[in-house]
């Protein structure tokens, strides 16, 4: 079994996205460039409260959307 | 509008009160479209505003860059919109967001018709009010200068009602007076006008006109020096606040002379 067949494939911000088994909501924003303190996480349609981000694992065909403020009027 | 005869003393308008809160500037200013965090913050601060209106959008993932650290929270009172939202599903879906990120209760509600003309959807504007009042939100929100709307939307629970002077980011300035007066004298909860601003001069009227305060963002980030038009903004504020409690002449159509007309030269 090489690592392409173990990875978990899942939708990030509307984008094909691979990562690795066990990975968790925040694992998956520590590995991002923006600070994990900006932003919000839905998993699924549904908001992952920061306080549950370590405890919650991603699977297989997640639709994730992480978001930050930007400038707007 | 008509306001009580008063004594001013005071040099600079009252502070806006609103939803239980009292901001110390009643021009609202928009984060987006300026070259970059300094001039914003420059502008910002040149304005005077508390505040400042953001957007809540996907994070650009090889990006670190975050609005969030630039804004000093101390000095100013985030305000987050659902710009981008064409229905109210969607709305109700960023207010939760933006709760997430730690910005509270209060948002700007906008839920747009179409890309054109960035025109509200009134239905699903009012839907939306009306879902996010009952979830404990605040919510100001942005509307058309349609009296009958404004009123459904104070109905609904709004904690201010925000028309638009004319479309969002046009520089029009205000295309309808008559209906914002109307809106004006018959709403009870604050009423700021929202979009459409060009210049310092549309922000004079929006005051005189009886506003509690105004939201820009396009007037102050398009401009050529937008530090200079950011400080033509608050100062035009002032200028329309002291206006409308001062009690302009009335317009005649022909000439009164201010100088005496008897002991003339010549007579």
């Amino acid at each position: 079994m090489n690592d392409s067949t173990a990875v978990i494939e899942v939708r990030l911000n509307g984008e094909s996205h691979s990562v690795q088994p066990g990975t968790t909501v925040a694992t998956l924003i520590e590995g991002l460039a923006i600070e994990s303190t900006a932003v919000a996480v839905e998993r699924n349609r549904k908001i992952v409260p920061r306080s549950l981000h370590p405890s919650t694992a991603i699977e297989a065909g997640d639709e994730l959307e992480v978001v930050t403020i930007v400038g707007g009027g | 509008m008509n306001f009580e005869p008063t004594c001013i003393t005071e040099t600079k308008p009252t502070p806006l009160e609103l939803g239980g809160k009292t901001f110390r500037s009643r021009l609202l200013v928009g984060t987006g479209k300026y070259a970059d965090h300094q001039t914003m913050n420059a502008a910002l601060e040149a304005s005077g505003c508390e505040m400042v209106t953001v957007a809540i959008r996907r994070v650009d993932l090889s990006s670190s860059d975050n609005l969030l650290s630039q804004l000093d929270r101390e000095r100013y009172f985030l305000l987050p919109n659902t710009a981008g939202c064409f229905n109210a599903e969607d709305a109700i879906r960023v207010c939760h967001l933006s709760r997430e990120l730690g910005l509270g209760d209060w948002v700007k509600l906008e839920v747009l018709g179409d890309k054109k003309t960035l025109l509200p959807d009134p239905i699903g504007t009012l839907e939306a009010c009306q879902s996010l009042v009952s979830e404990g939100f605040k919510v100001m929100v942005y509307t058309s200068d349609d009296p009958v709307l404004a009123l459904r939307l104070q109905d609904a629970g709004a904690t201010s009602v925000m028309p638009a002077g004319s479309p969002i980011g046009s520089g029009q300035g205000i295309l309808n007076r008559n209906n914002l007066s109307i809106i004006l004298e018959q709403l009870e909860v604050p009423v700021i006008i929202d979009a459409g601003v060009g210049t310092a001069s549309d922000v004079t009227i929006a005051m005189e006109l009886g506003a509690e305060g105004v939201l820009l963002n396009t007037g102050i980030a398009g401009a050529r020096d937008p530090v200079a038009m950011a400080h033509a903004m608050r100062n035009a504020l002032d200028a329309g606040w002291f206006a409308a409690r001062a009690g302009r002449i009335q317009k005649r159509r022909y000439a009164q002379a201010s100088s005496p007309t008897e002991g003339v030269l010549g007579e």
